[in-house]
C-alpha cells in the first residue's frame, strides 16, 4: 500500500494559467460536435433515425428546404436571435453586479401587457396617429418593466431581502396578471385578444429589420456601458465586493436601483417589440420561457455582449431545429429538449477543459502498476 | 494528376445530383398538407388531432412527406410564421387545431392567396369572406345529447332500484363560453328527455386540462349529492374521482374504459379524420372548401364509443339507436324549445353572436321552427343561454 500512496495519480489536472485562443475555440467547437454525435447516436436507439439523416433535417430546421423556405427560416432565426440577446443584455448589468435577477420572463410579459393595453383601449380613438399610440404603448411599456424590475431591487437595497426568489415569484404575478387582465377584456371568456387592429409597427420591407436595428444599438450600448462608463464601472466594483464599494465610496443602493431601471427599460422595450412588432397581442405565454433561456445565454457569454450574439445564435439555432425533428421523426418534443439539454451540458461543460488541463500518468509507470496488479 | 481527380469528383456529384434531383421530379403527387398544433401528443385535445391526420392520411394514401406535423406552436406571431414556412416547404393546404390561431391563420390566408387555410373551432370565417380561409367544428351537442340519453337510462334505472335517490347529477366544465355551454346544456336535454325531473350542477375548473381541479372539482360535485357526472375537459380527472366514489360517468373524448371499468357508461368524442380527409380532397381536385363546415353523426365526424354493459342500463345502445336515426332524419331537434324554458318561460327568439367582430352582441337570430339553430350560421358553438334546471356553482 505505501506504493501505491507514493504513486503518480493515472489522471491529475492542474489550472491553466492562460489558453492560447485558438485553443480554446477548438475545445468549444469539438464539444458541440461531440454533443451532436451523441445526440444523433441517442435519436438513432430511441427512434431509429439514421445518424446522417438526424443531423440533415436539424439544419434543414435552420436553413429550410428550399430558397423560398431557406429565406423565412434565417430571418426567423436572426429574429429569435435578437429577440433572446435583448433579454440577455437587460440580464447582464444585473448578473455582473450579482444581483440574480430570474424575473426578466415576468418584467417581458408585464410590459408586453402594458402594450397590448395601451392598443386596447386606446387603440381606436387615435386610429388617425398611429405614431403616438406607439409612443404611447412605448412609454408605457417601458413604465411597466421598470415598474417590475425596480420593486426587488428596492427590497434588495433597503432590506436585503433575496432577490432571485423575489424577482423568480413576480413572474408568477405577471403571468397570472396578464390572465386576469385577458379574461377581463374578452366578454366570453375564451381569453384569445387574436391580433389587434393598431399599433402595428412599420415593417420596412421587412417584419424583422426593426427589431435587428433595436437589438444591434441596445448591444453596442450595453457594450459601452459595461465597459467605458462611470456608471458600468461602478457595476463591476460591486459585482466584485460591496465593501469595497462602500469603501470608495460608491452608494450600493443607488447602483442596485439603478441598475434594475436599466433592466427594466430593456425588458419594456422586448416587450413592446413583441406586441408592436410581432404579436400585436398578448396572451400568459408571450414570452415563453425565453426570459430564462436568456440567463443561459448571458452566462454562457460571460456576460459580453458581443459573445452573447454567438451564444444567443446557439440557442436559438438549437430551438428551430429541434422543432424540425420533431416535426420529421413525428416524436413528442421532449426528444428534442432532451438533446438541447444534452448540448448545452457538453457547451458548458467544456469549460472545465479550458480552464484546466489534464496530465496522464506516463505509460511506463502504468505498465509497472499493472503488472503489480495494484490499481487502487 | 489533382485537376483530372476534381473533375470527376465534379462530374460524378453532378451527374449524383441529377439522378436526385429526377428522382424528386418523379413522385407521382406533390400535394402536402400542414397541419399547426398547440401541444403535442400529450394533449389529449391535440393527439386527438393527430390521430385523425395520420387516419386520413391512411385513408388517402399519402406518404410522410405529404404530411407535416408542427407541434408546440403556440396562439402567437408564432403561428403565421410557421404557416408562412409550410407554404414554402410546398402545402396546399395548413390546418390548425386551435381556437388562438384564428387571427394570425388569417392574417397568413390574406398573404397567400392559392394555398387553403383550414381552422377547427374558429368563428370568423364567414365574416373575413377570404375564398381560401374556412372553418369547422362538429355537431358535437348531438353527441352529448345522445350520451345525456345513455345517463338518463342509468339514472332512472337507480331511481328505480333505490327510490330515495334525487335526480341530480352534476357537470365539470372547462370555462364558461358557447363551446361548453351547448355541450353541457345538450347533455343535460339528453338526460331530461328520459327523467323530466333531473336538475344539474355545473363545476368549472378555468383550464382545458388540469387533472387535480377536475378530479377536486367532480369530488366536490359528488359531495353535493350528485348521482351521476359527466364533464367536458381533457384529462381523466373526472372519471377516475367517479371510479373511486363508484359515481357513474359520462365520459367525453378519451378512451375511459380500461381505467374506469365499474363506472363509465359511454363517451362521445369529435373524430376530425372526416374533415381532414374533405379538405385534402378538395385541395387535390381544385374543388372549393365549405367556408363553414359542420361535420355531424351522418358526416361521421361526432361518435360515440360503445356502451359499456357492466355499468350502462339495459337497452341503453339499442335506446340510443332510436334517438339517433330520429336525430338523422331530423324529427327531433337537440335544442327544441318545448323542451326547456328560461327563467320559466319558453324562448321564442333569440340574437346570438354569431358574428364574432368583438363587440360580443347578439346580431343573428337563432331560433326558428321551433328549435335553436345551433351551428348552422357559422360551425362553431353559439348557444350560451342558461336554462331552467341548471345551476352554474362558480
Amino acid at each position: 500500500m505505501s506504493r501505491a500512496s507514493t504513486k503518480e495519480p493515472l489522471i491529475h489536472i492542474t489550472r491553466r494559467s492562460t489558453i492560447a485562443p485558438w485553443k480554446g475555440i477548438v475545445i468549444r467547437i469539438a464539444a458541440i460536435v461531440v454533443a451532436f454525435l451523441l445526440c444523433s447516436m441517442l435519436a438513432y436507439f430511441l427512434i431509429g433515425a439514421k445518424p446522417a439523416d438526424f443531423l440533415i433535417n436539424f439544419f434543414q430546421g435552420l436553413f429550410g428546404i428550399n430558397r423560398m423556405s431557406a429565406n423565412i427560416r434565417l430571418w426567423m432565426l436572426a429574429k429569435d436571435t435578437a429577440i433572446l440577446l435583448l433579454i440577455a443584455l437587460a440580464l447582464t448589468p444585473a448578473f455582473r453586479m450579482k444581483f440574480w435577477n430570474i424575473g426578466a420572463e415576468g418584467q417581458v410579459l408585464i410590459s408586453a401587457l402594458a402594450a397590448a393595453a395601451v392598443t386596447y383601449y386606446f387603440g381606436d380613438k387615435l386610429a388617425k396617429s398611429e405614431w403616438l399610440l406607439l409612443l404611447l404603448m412605448l412609454a408605457a411599456s417601458i413604465t411597466a418593466g421598470i415598474i417590475w424590475a425596480v420593486i426587488p431591487a428596492i427590497f434588495k437595497a433597503l432590506w436585503n431581502s433575496n432577490e432571485t426568489l423575489f424577482t423568480l415569484m413576480m413572474n408568477y404575478v405577471a403571468t397570472y396578471f396578464v390572465a386576469f387582465c385577458l379574461v377581463k377584456w374578452t366578454p366570453d371568456s375564451s381569453s384569445v385578444l387574436g391580433i389587434l387592429d393598431h399599433g402595428h409597427l412599420p415593417t420596412l420591407g421587412n417584419d424583422y429589420i426593426l427589431i435587428l436595428i433595436f437589438t444591434l444599438i441596445t448591444t453596442v450600448f450595453m457594450f459601452v456601458y459595461l465597459n467605458y462608463s462611470k456608471p458600468g464601472y461602478e457595476i463591476s466594483v460591486v459585482g466584485e465586493s460591496t465593501r469595497t464599494a462602500r469603501y470608495i465610496g460608491i452608494n450600493v443602493k443607488k447602483v442596485i436601483i439603478r441598475t434594475m431601471i436599466l433592466t427594466g427599460t430593456i425588458c419594456g422595450l422586448t416587450g413592446f417589440l413583441l406586441v408592436a412588432a410581432l404579436d400585436h397581442s398578448v396572451t400568459a405565454t408571450s414570452v415563453g420561457g425565453l426570459g430564462f433561456t436568456a440567463i443561459i445565454v448571458a452566462w454562457l457569454a460571460k456576460f459580453n455582449p458581443f459573445v452573447m450574439i454567438l451564444t444567443s445564435l446557439l440557442l436559438a439555432a438549437l430551438n428551430q431545429g429541434a422543432g424540425q425533428i420533431t416535426s420529421s421523426f413525428s416524436v413528442s418534443t421532449a426528444l428534442p429538449d432532451v438533446m438541447i439539454g444534452i448540448i448545452l451540458f457538453f457547451v458548458i461543460g467544456c469549460e472545465f477543459f479550458i480552464r484546466y488541463s489534464i496530465h496522464f500518468r506516463k505509460k511506463a509507470h502504468t505498465s509497472v502498476v499493472q503488472e503489480k496488479g495494484d490499481e487502487s | 494528376m489533382f485537376k483530372k481527380l476534381l473533375a470527376l469528383c465534379l462530374a460524378v456529384m453532378m451527374v449524383a445530383g441529377l439522378c436526385v434531383g429526377l428522382a424528386g421530379c418523379k413522385k407521382a403527387d406533390d400535394f402536402k398538407i400542414g397541419v399547426i398544433l398547440l401541444h403535442d401528443e400529450l394533449s389529449t385535445y391535440d393527439n386527438n388531432f393527430i390521430n385523425a391526420v395520420k387516419e386520413a392520411q391512411k385513408a388517402l394514401k399519402l406518404s410522410d412527406d405529404q404530411v407535416i406535423i408542427r407541434k408546440n406552436i403556440p396562439e402567437s406571431n408564432k403561428c403565421y410564421e410557421t404557416a408562412k414556412e409550410l407554404v414554402a416547404e410546398g402545402c396546399k393546404v395548413i390546418f390548425a387545431d386551435s381556437f388562438g390561431h384564428e387571427t394570425y391563420m388569417i392574417k397568413a390566408a390574406k398573404e397567400f392567396k392559392d394555398v387553403q387555410f383550414c381552422h377547427a373551432t374558429g368563428t370568423k370565417a364567414h365574416t373575413e369572406k377570404l375564398d381560401n380561409y374556412h372553418n369547422a367544428f362538429a355537431s358535437i351537442y348531438e353527441g352529448r345529447f345522445l350520451a345525456g340519453i345513455a345517463a338518463g337510462l342509468k339514472l332512472k334505472e337507480m331511481m328505480t332500484a333505490d327510490p330515495s335517490v334525487v335526480a341530480h347529477i352534476g357537470y365539470v366544465g372547462a370555462y364558461p363560453y358557447a363551446e361548453v355551454v351547448s355541450g353541457y346544456t345538450s347533455f343535460y336535454l339528453g338526460v331530461k328527455e328520459i327523467v323530466p325531473e333531473v336538475t344539474m350542477d355545473v363545476q368549472f375548473t378555468g383550464s382545458w386540462y388540469d387533472e387535480i381541479e377536475e378530479k377536486n372539482a367532480a369530488k366536490a360535485l359528488i359531495a353535493k349529492g350528485c348521482v351521476l357526472i359527466s364533464q367536458h375537459a381533457d384529462s381523466m380527472g373526472a372519471p377516475s374521482a367517479c371510479e373511486e366514489a363508484k359515481v357513474p360517468n359520462v365520459s367525453y373524448n378519451g378512451a375511459t374504459l380500461p381505467a374506469c371499468e365499474n363506472t363509465f357508461i359511454v363517451a362521445s368524442r369529435i373524430d376530425w379524420a372526416p374533415y381532414v380527409e374533405y379538405i385534402c380532397r378538395q385541395t387535390m381536385d381544385g374543388k372549393p372548401i365549405d367556408t363553414d363546415w359542420t361535420g355531424t353523426l351522418g358526416t361521421g365526424s361526432v361518435k360515440l364509443t360503445d356502451v359499456n354493459t357492466k355499468a350502462a342500463a339495459a337497452d341503453t345502445q339499442k335506446i340510443i339507436d332510436e334517438y339517433k336515426a330520429k336525430l338523422d332524419n331530423g324529427t327531433i331537434h337537440v335544442f327544441d324549445t318545448k323542451k326547456f324554458t328560461v327563467e320559466g318561460k319558453e324562448l321564442t327568439t333569440y340574437l346570438a353572436d354569431v358574428d364574432d367582430m368583438g363587440d360580443y352582441k347578439g346580431e343573428t337570430e337563432v331560433i326558428k321552427d321551433g328549435y335553436f339553430h345551433e351551428s348552422e350560421y357559422r360551425s362553431a358553438p353559439y348557444f350560451d343561454i342558461n336554462i331552467d334546471g341548471i345551476t352554474k356553482l362558480n
